[in-house]
């Protein structure tokens, strides 16, 4: 069982979260999580989707990374990200069809999220299969937190609901309270995404600058 | 083994490509059924919201039968072709309107809200950056608009997506697309500032006007090819 849990997988599965967490300290796959994350919905099936897709191509990588030809690597990775994403779109299309319509273009775009190439070069390419499925998982997760966290404010604050229901009662708009519209628009998910670095920042004194 | 040979790479690369292509070709044949149902239940959606019906956690398919009792084809001369049931529905109007205009077969949905009959139907056109599609309610008059639905591919969000919202369909109401003469005038979409003081005008999108004069030119194009249809007299109506 140690090998199954040793320090080394538990690092790679925890780092991603917080001190090396892929939004917040690499600032990578920000496009994304600034488009579908003005609900909690699509947030948190774009963030599962983006799991599945990174923790999966990880190991098939990781599983073909010495029989693949250096000079066409980056075109074999892309290749077996593509597929996987065809795969969840799909799929998607079939059981979800209102939230593959909701998140359009952004599960196409997952091709093209930084997070994934980024792991598939710098880690797969040179790590087993398990570590590589559990550095999947942990920045899938560690994307998909960020991506929840921000859907739950802006959904909270800017249509009084939480995954669709309303949570805010009519009492309280009776008594003057408004919506915030500013929170349904693209500019506030970067500043409450610049918040959470700014607190994460604060919390980990390792991570500033001299 | 060199895995860098000139060799190796062409095969490594055309071996993968066959798997994926096999894979892919799998996953898509085997979902494709419950796609196709989720496709036609959107569409259904879309006509409902056409007549101004809340479906908010409503079963769409079950509505549908309930609202609209009669679909039928027609050609651009309104002789009827068929009204067997989904006979419209089956209709791919944009193959349709590729065809000659003497030989389209034109989707009509005819529907039942409160005793009065409303007719349905089918737009598509070419927004700024992709189709653009809806569908317009008329009252038994085939005159005066009762509700209006449409949407888009990818037009700018805020801009001219805004089609695809009540605030802009509800414009729409009780305009008329016939003239004083009764015969086909349509609607006409102002650029912004120019208020509309017609029945036969509604105000455009600001910063929209591109999608707002394609939403125009599709409401002409599409409910003019129904010009014989508006002629039919119907009890009550127009003429």
């Amino acid at each position: 069982m140690s090998k199954l849990i040793s320090e080394k997988t538990k690092e790679v599965f925890l780092g991603p979260l917080s001190k090396n967490n892929p939004i917040t300290v690499q600032v990578l796959g920000i496009c994304s999580a600034l488009a579908v994350t003005s609900k909690l919905e699509p947030a948190l099936v774009m963030g599962i989707s983006v799991t599945i897709i990174v923790a999966f191509s990880n190991v098939i990588i990781s599983l073909l990374r010495n029989t693949i030809p250096n000079r066409i690597r980056i075109i074999v990775q892309l290749v077996v990200v593509a597929a996987l994403v065809t795969v969840v779109s799909e799929i998607l299309k079939a059981y979800a069809y209102d939230v593959s319509v909701q998140l359009s273009v952004y599960i196409g775009l997952i091709i093209t999220n930084c997070i994934l190439m980024g792991r598939l070069e710098a880690f797969a390419m040179g790590n087993k299969p398990w570590e590589s499925f559990v550095d999947g998982l942990g920045n899938g997760f560690g994307y998909a937190w960020i991506l929840v966290a921000v859907a739950f404010v802006r959904e909270l604050l800017g249509s009084g609901s939480l995954l669709g229901f309303k949570v805010i009662p009519q009492s309280v708009y009776d008594a003057g309270y408004m919506n915030n519209g500013l929170m349904m628009m693209p500019p506030m998910a970067l500043i409450i995404v610049a918040c959470i670095i700014w607190i994460h920042r604060a919390r980990n004194k390792d991570l500033q600058e001299k | 083994m060199n895995t860098n040979s000139n060799g190796y790479t062409v095969i490594y690369a055309t071996v993968m490509v066959i798997i994926v292509a096999l894979m892919l070709a799998l996953v898509s044949s085997a979902l494709k059924d419950t796609q196709t149902a989720n496709v036609e239940l959107d569409k259904k959606k879309q006509i409902l919201a056409s007549l101004n019906i809340d479906l908010e956690g409503k079963d769409a398919a079950t509505i549908y039968d309930e609202y609209i009792v009669e679909e039928m084809v027609v050609n651009n001369e309104a002789e009827i072709l068929d009204t067997t049931k989904f006979c419209a529905f089956k209709i791919d109007f944009l193959k349709e309107l590729a065809k000659a205009e003497a030989e389209r077969k034109l989707p009509i949905y005819v529907a039942k809200i409160d005793g009065k009959t409303k007719y349905i139907m089918s737009m598509k056109g070419t927004g700024l950056w992709g189709p653009i599609w809806g569908y317009v309610a008329l009252n038994e008059d085939k005159n005066s608009i009762f509700g209006s639905y449409f949407s888009h591919a990818s037009e700018t969000p805020g801009l001219g997506a805004e089609i695809a919202y009540k605030p802009f369909q509800r414009t729409l109401i009780d305009k008329k697309i016939l003239g004083a003469d009764l015969t086909f005038k349509s609607i006409s979409v102002l650029k912004p500032d120019n208020k509309p003081n017609s029945e036969y005008e509604i105000d455009g999108i600001s910063g929209g006007t591109i999608t707002s004069k394609a939403v125009e030119k599709m409401i002409f194009n599409c409910l003019g090819q129904y010009k014989a249809f508006y002629d039919i007299k119907v009890e009550g109506g127009a003429k």
